[in-house]
């Protein structure tokens, strides 16, 4: 079993007095991919975002419980979680490129605020790097001063997670990253997560089981807030050990 | 009324229908094909018009002033000061130097407060105190710019003793901040959440966010409002009797009286002589020149930074 990277324990989140996580623990290992599924509405992108804590960017949210990140808690005091999310990276459902720059300077845009300066070679290299590792470089690399907005959807998403990559995190937090795209770039984004768990950890949240089934190594299903199961993700799809998740996988509700 | 043979109408295949014949058919969808021309040519000549006569005022006024006021548009308009009044020629160069001024001042002080205030209500919408601030914004914009000269008079001039040009300003400035609050706030909440959550996301604090992400994408927005409210305040002339007062001469000082286009231009249209209304006349071409300048610096200084990304 590979060492654990993130350990969720007991964690719960609500939006006001409305739960929307409750009681989770599940670990995330190192250098693997582990996919989050379930039902819309059953928490688990409210989890996703308790890892990172953008959930308490929300107003009126609170968490509860802990999330350790090699052993720390991320939610203990005296961490900022400012510092936190260049470690624990995240792309969104929507690719969301930075409209007002340009492909090279929405790559570099995590560097920026890191508080060291970084020279113009520097920052090259690293924009190069993140963009070969998202399997963009070479679609882009005789535009790099133009929009990002020019760029596919497919290709807006691969440049998001570019972006991420280059704050160099340990894990990279994906929140259906291919719900807005067509199949071929479904697929090329798939490809990419694939390829990534060699370097990094990945949690990705999807609604579709072939995909879970197609690019993780463990599978979590949650219900109603609630983990139900987690299992390396070939024997959750093949022998389910809860009811509810085979209900779930064969169809017959969500 | 269209034929069958008029080229312009392709009759649709028929479909079955056994109680029309096909001759019928067709007569009937020239007619209805006929008819739906006439109506959409009627529809377009509307709008045309309409789109014409809300551009009709702007052309005349631009014409009325251009046949009233290019006779005495000249070098010396620009670069010369004020004749006595009666003499002729004579330009208003004090005046153009101190509308320049004061706007520039103006939009010194009301540019900052404007973003900033609508920066806070855009990013801090159900706040208390943004409601409060929204209403009581709303209600300045209201305002009668004469009031707001009255209110910088009694603040800025009575107490010192004398008429300034810092207290023109800011009477043009607390017109302008409204106006700039407004536009803010709008063009702010049209960015997406998503931009702000991405940028949070890598790291970025939540002040970096509104300045760095969000405000440079409603950037465009935002100096379109700011140079229309420019635009308005410029041709104020209320709240400048009361604060800048006008002078003859030529003055830089901003603890100083100083001349404006709009008061300059007052002063001439009331005086008896035929002379002072063609400066004055001349006076409001220029003035109106300004605003077109600024309408299009507005443009250029907008203008997407990738004009042709999409190739």
């Amino acid at each position: 079993m590979r060492p654990t990277d993130l350990d969720v324990v007991d964690l719960s989140a609500w939006f006001g007095t409305q739960p929307a996580v409750r009681g989770v623990s599940v670990d995330f290992r190192e250098r693997e991919v582990a996919a989050i599924i379930g039902p819309s509405g059953c928490g688990k992108s409210t989890l996703l975002r308790c890892l990172n804590r953008m959930h308490e960017t929300v107003p009126t949210a609170r968490v509860e419980g802990a999330v350790l990140l090699h052993g720390t808690d991320i939610y203990g005091d005296g961490v900022s979680p400012i510092a936190l999310r260049r470690h624990i990276g995240m792309v969104f459902q929507r690719p969301s490129p930075f409209p007002t720059m340009s492909i090279r300077d929405n790559v570099a845009a995590g560097l920026r605020v890191r508080g060291e300066r970084i020279s113009r070679a520097a920052t090259d290299e690293i924009v190069e790097r993140a963009l070969r590792r998202s399997a963009l470089w070479d679609e882009v690399k005789d535009r790099l001063r133009a929009s990002a907005l020019g760029l596919s959807g497919g290709q807006q998403q691969r440049l998001c997670i570019a972006r991420a990559l280059a704050n160099e995190p340990e894990v990279l937090l994906l929140d259906e990253p291919t719900a807005s795209l067509d199949p071929i770039s479904t697929q090329k984004v798939e490809d990419l997560v694939y390829e990534l768990r060699q370097e990094v950890t990945v949690v990705i949240v999807t609604h579709n089981m072939q995909q879970a089934a197609r690019v993780s190594d463990r599978t979590a299903f949650m219900l109603g807030g609630e983990l139900v199961e987690v299992a390396p993700t070939a024997k959750l799809f093949t022998a389910p050990s809860d009811d509810r998740t085979e209900a779930y996988i064969t169809g017959r509700f969500g | 009324m269209a034929t069958i043979s008029d080229p312009q109408i392709t009759v649709p295949p028929r479909r079955e229908h056994p109680s029309v014949s096909q001759r019928e058919y067709t007569a009937r969808a020239v007619r209805t094909m006929g008819r739906r021309k006439v109506v959409n040519a009627i529809m377009v000549g509307l709008t045309w018009l309409a789109a014409l006569v809300a551009t009709l005022p702007l052309l005349f006024i631009l014409f009325y002033l251009l046949k009233k006021g290019a006779s005495s548009l000249s070098i010396g308009f620009f670069a010369q000061m004020p004749k006595p009044i009666g003499e002729e020629g004579g330009g208003m160069a004090n005046a153009i130097v101190g509308t320049l001024i004061l706007v520039a001042t103006a939009m010194a002080i009301g540019v900052p407060v404007g973003v900033g205030a609508g920066l806070y209500l855009a990013e801090h919408r159900a706040t208390k105190l943004a409601t409060v601030v929204r209403f009581l914004s709303d209600v300045l914009n209201g305002l009668p710019s004469i009031v707001v000269g009255i209110f910088a008079w009694q603040f800025l001039v009575r107490p010192v003793g004398h008429f300034s040009a810092l207290a023109g300003s800011v009477a043009l400035a607390a017109m302008m901040i409204p106006m700039v609050t407004r536009t803010t706030e709008e063009m702010v909440r049209l960015v997406p959440t998503s931009l702000r959550e991405a940028a949070l996301a890598l790291g970025y604090t939540r002040w970096r966010t509104s300045l760095t992400i969000v405000l440079r994408t409603a950037a465009a927005g935002i100096v379109t409002g700011a140079l229309v409210a420019v635009a308005r305040i410029a041709g104020e002339t209320a709240p400048l009797f009361f604060t800048a007062l006008g002078n003859q001469f030529m003055s830089t000082s901003l603890t100083q009286p100083i001349g404006a286009l709009p008061l300059q231009i007052f002063n001439y249209a009331i005086s008896p002589y035929e002379s002072a209304h063609a400066l004055a006349w001349a006076g409001a071409v220029v003035l109106i020149a300004l605003v077109l300048v600024f309408s299009l610096a507005a443009r250029l200084a907008t203008r997407a930074r990738f004009g042709n990304a999409t190739d």
